[in-house]
């Protein structure tokens, strides 16, 4: 089968405005998405991860602005175009946010209405978008929450968002997201808030409905555990680039730049028995001051000279795997990952023919 | 063998909402904490473990059970000298460095708060020279006493909380979610801080956190509580490699490992209490070893022991825990 691309970005760059300085939080992000496929975003707190999703749905905030870059949308069934970027904030309301791209936020409890009931929010995009009679609605709005798996779904939709527990009600935002049949949905860090046990069933959870649906999905998260749970495609971000991508597979059992390793790294290993965790030292740059070369440099053990004074491309390492490192020019020295990595990367090999 | 530094016997937390219903946050735990050593509670929010560290360091007076901290009662009414004693020999770092840091006093007003108050003898530069090397110790210069919270990340927040607590020289640290809020490459270092600091000073501590894998790396013993009891309790190794408790088996399955192939397959695990018919008042702690117990009533604990989880635990993602406990 032909894999249908739906969502486009190329070079995007997108800079705020601050009473201090300009912040150039997203600078040249290239990602694609296919239809039925997941990718995920991967970064810490400011890498700009969240940005670059709020600009695919047209919700960045007043002070932001994209520079340059373009993200197109394409519709699978009709093979319709949309330039995103270009287009005004009511057209974006209009034709792409919840009828053809969802969002999933953090947090259940604020992206809930806490005056309205979940019922009449799950029918509020419907009635918006497809001005689907009531009734059909109402029918529309239980199947729904039988789908993300609350039962009792008729006493349900008379209640009010309080009255549920955190994992019930992030079901609730799922179901609201799935109203208008959303071709991509996009999980804004979905189960950070959430119990751990509470969290992988959330998440399978989403994947039973993608299955189903035929969904495109976007997650962004930190935790490198999600990802390997859900996702086929995964991009790495660090101070508003890209610096590492490929399928799960690539990144994970091969990993190439330094900063992916120390986010591998700092992940406990539950079958090795470690004193020390590893961690990456220093703190994440501050894109509000100026910099120069690559912005990991200062905290990277293995930057080469070059590295302080320009930033690495994106290298081709085989495959669908590219890498934002210097250590992947021909010129330059041999690296060797650390050893407590490969000892990893090695035990996780052995795990995957042990099941296979 | 000495007394253990922290004994909690039979402890109760109770909140009276109203007059038909009070909520039993924490309902009858025992446990104890050897000196140098860490303990580590994790469970589900909701299920008693922040409650049970704050009725340990007072903020709150519990409904019922002894805590013994040092050979000294310090559950019942205070002394004005045991009060000192709670009060400066126990320390708390808090979930989120924002909130528990006064944004309007720099860091020397916030880390010698307690100096003034434990050490009034000290003058201002005395005061001054031990908030440095404090903060030394946390791993933040000297140079930043004069700033105030907004101006550090994070990571460097909870350092200042850190020494805070340590200023202080506490027996006892109770470090209530200390990296929740942390981002994941921060999350190792502050671990790290907390095992060195320990390891040097020889300080006890009570890490409660909900993420197992961060408990396992800082822990020798650990407590899984759920619903206001503790229901599996041991050495670390023996909870991760011999569980017994279903609510354990569904912590730990739930924790995803950066694994792609082995984890797309892998199913978590989800705990029925209330369809499995497991009422944690009439459990007992069970000898699985010397030094792992768990509760259970008699039936369950030989169904477990045999492996048999067949009405408690499920593959489904279909449930959804209704954690919070109606009495």
């Amino acid at each position: 089968m032909e894999r249908k691309r739906i969502l486009s970005i190329r070079d995007l760059e997108i800079s705020f405005q601050t009473t201090d300085a300009l912040i150039r939080a997203i600078r040249g992000v290239r990602l694609d998405l296919y239809q039925g496929e997941t990718v995920a975003i991967v970064g810490e707190s400011g890498s700009g991860k969240s940005v670059t999703v709020k600009a695919v749905m047209g919700i960045l905030s007043s002070n932001g602005s994209v520079d340059n870059g373009s993200i197109t949308y394409t519709d699978p069934d009709t093979g319709e175009v949309f330039p995103i970027v270009e287009m005004s904030q009511k057209d974006i309301r209009s034709k792409i946010s919840g009828q053809r791209i969802a969002m999933i936020f953090q947090d259940p409890m604020t992206s809930l209405d806490p005056t309205m009931t979940i019922g009449k929010q799950i029918m509020e995009g419907m009635r918006y978008h497809h001005q689907v009679p009531k009734k059909e609605a109402q029918r529309r709005a239980q199947e729904l929450l039988d789908l993300v798996g609350i039962d009792n779904s008729k006493r349900r939709m008379k209640q009010y968002p309080n009255q549920l527990s955190g994992g019930m009600r992030q079901r609730v935002v799922i179901a609201i997201a799935l109203a208008c049949d959303p071709q991509v949905l996009i999980c804004d860090e979905p189960t950070t808030a959430l119990d751990v046990t509470v969290q992988s069933k959330i998440l399978e959870l989403i994947q039973s409905i993608q299955k189903e649906k035929n969904l495109s999905v976007i997650y962004i998260t930190h935790d490198l555990g999600v990802v390997a749970k859900v996702v086929d495609y995964v991009a790495v971000m660090y101070a508003g680039r890209i610096i590492e991508k490929g399928s799960v597979e690539e990144v994970f059992y091969d990993p190439r730049h330094p900063y992916t390793w120390g986010l591998l790294s700092s992940i406990p290993d539950l079958n090795l028995d470690e004193e020390e965790l590893y961690s990456i030292p220093g703190n994440p740059i501050n894109l509000a001051l100026p910099f120069k070369g690559d912005p990991f440099a200062p905290r990277n053990k293995y930057a080469l000279n070059i590295d302080f004074e320009e930033e690495p491309p994106l290298f081709h390492a085989g495959g669908k795997h590219r890498v934002a490192s210097w250590l992947l020019d021909p010129r330059a020295p041999k690296v060797d990952r650390p050893a407590s990595l490969e000892r990893r990367l090695k035990e996780m090999k052995e795990e995957v023919k042990r099941h296979e | 063998m000495s007394r253990p530094l922290l004994e909690v016997k039979d402890l109760k937390q109770h909140f009276r909402i109203n007059r038909r219903f009070t909520t039993k946050a924490v309902d009858g735990i025992s446990f104890t904490v050897d000196r140098g050593q860490t303990f580590g509670l994790v469970g589900e929010s909701g299920s008693g473990k922040s409650t049970t560290g704050r009725s340990i360091i007072r903020l709150y007076t519990p409904s019922a059970g002894e805590i013994f901290f040092d050979g000294h009662r310090i559950s019942g009414p205070l002394d004005a000298q045991t009060r000192r004693l709670v009060r400066t020999k126990i320390q708390m770092v808090f979930q989120d460095p924002m909130a528990s840091l006064n944004p309007r006093k720099t860091v020397l007003d916030i880390v010698s708060e307690g100096l003034m108050n434990l050490h009034p003898e000290l003058s201002v530069e005395q005061r001054k020279e031990k908030v440095s090397q404090v903060l030394e110790q946390v791993g933040l210069s000297a140079d930043f006493v004069n700033r105030y919270p907004h101006q550090f990340s994070g990571g460097q927040r909870q350092r200042i909380g850190l020494a805070r607590a340590l200023i202080m020289e506490p027996q006892l640290i109770i470090a209530d979610e200390p990296i929740s809020a942390l981002d994941v490459s921060i999350q190792a270092q502050v671990v790290n801080l907390l095992k060195r600091i320990q390891r040097e000073l020889g300080i006890t501590m009570i890490f409660i956190a909900h993420d197992l894998s961060m408990v396992r790396y800082i822990s020798d013993r650990i407590g899984v509580m759920h619903l206001g009891h503790i229901v599996e309790i041991g050495d670390r190794n023996e909870i991760f490699t011999n569980p017994l408790h279903p609510y354990t088996l569904s912590l730990l399955s739930a924790i995803p490992q950066p694994n792609p192939v082995v984890e797309k397959k892998r199913r978590s695990l989800g705990y029925l209490y209330h369809q499995g018919g497991i009422d944690y008042t009439k459990g007992t702690l069970h000898d699985v070893s010397a030094t792992h117990q768990v509760l259970a009533i008699p039936q369950e604990f030989e169904k477990w022991k045999a492996g048999d989880y067949s009405d408690t635990l499920t593959e489904s993602h279909r449930v959804d825990p209704q954690s919070r406990q109606r009495s």
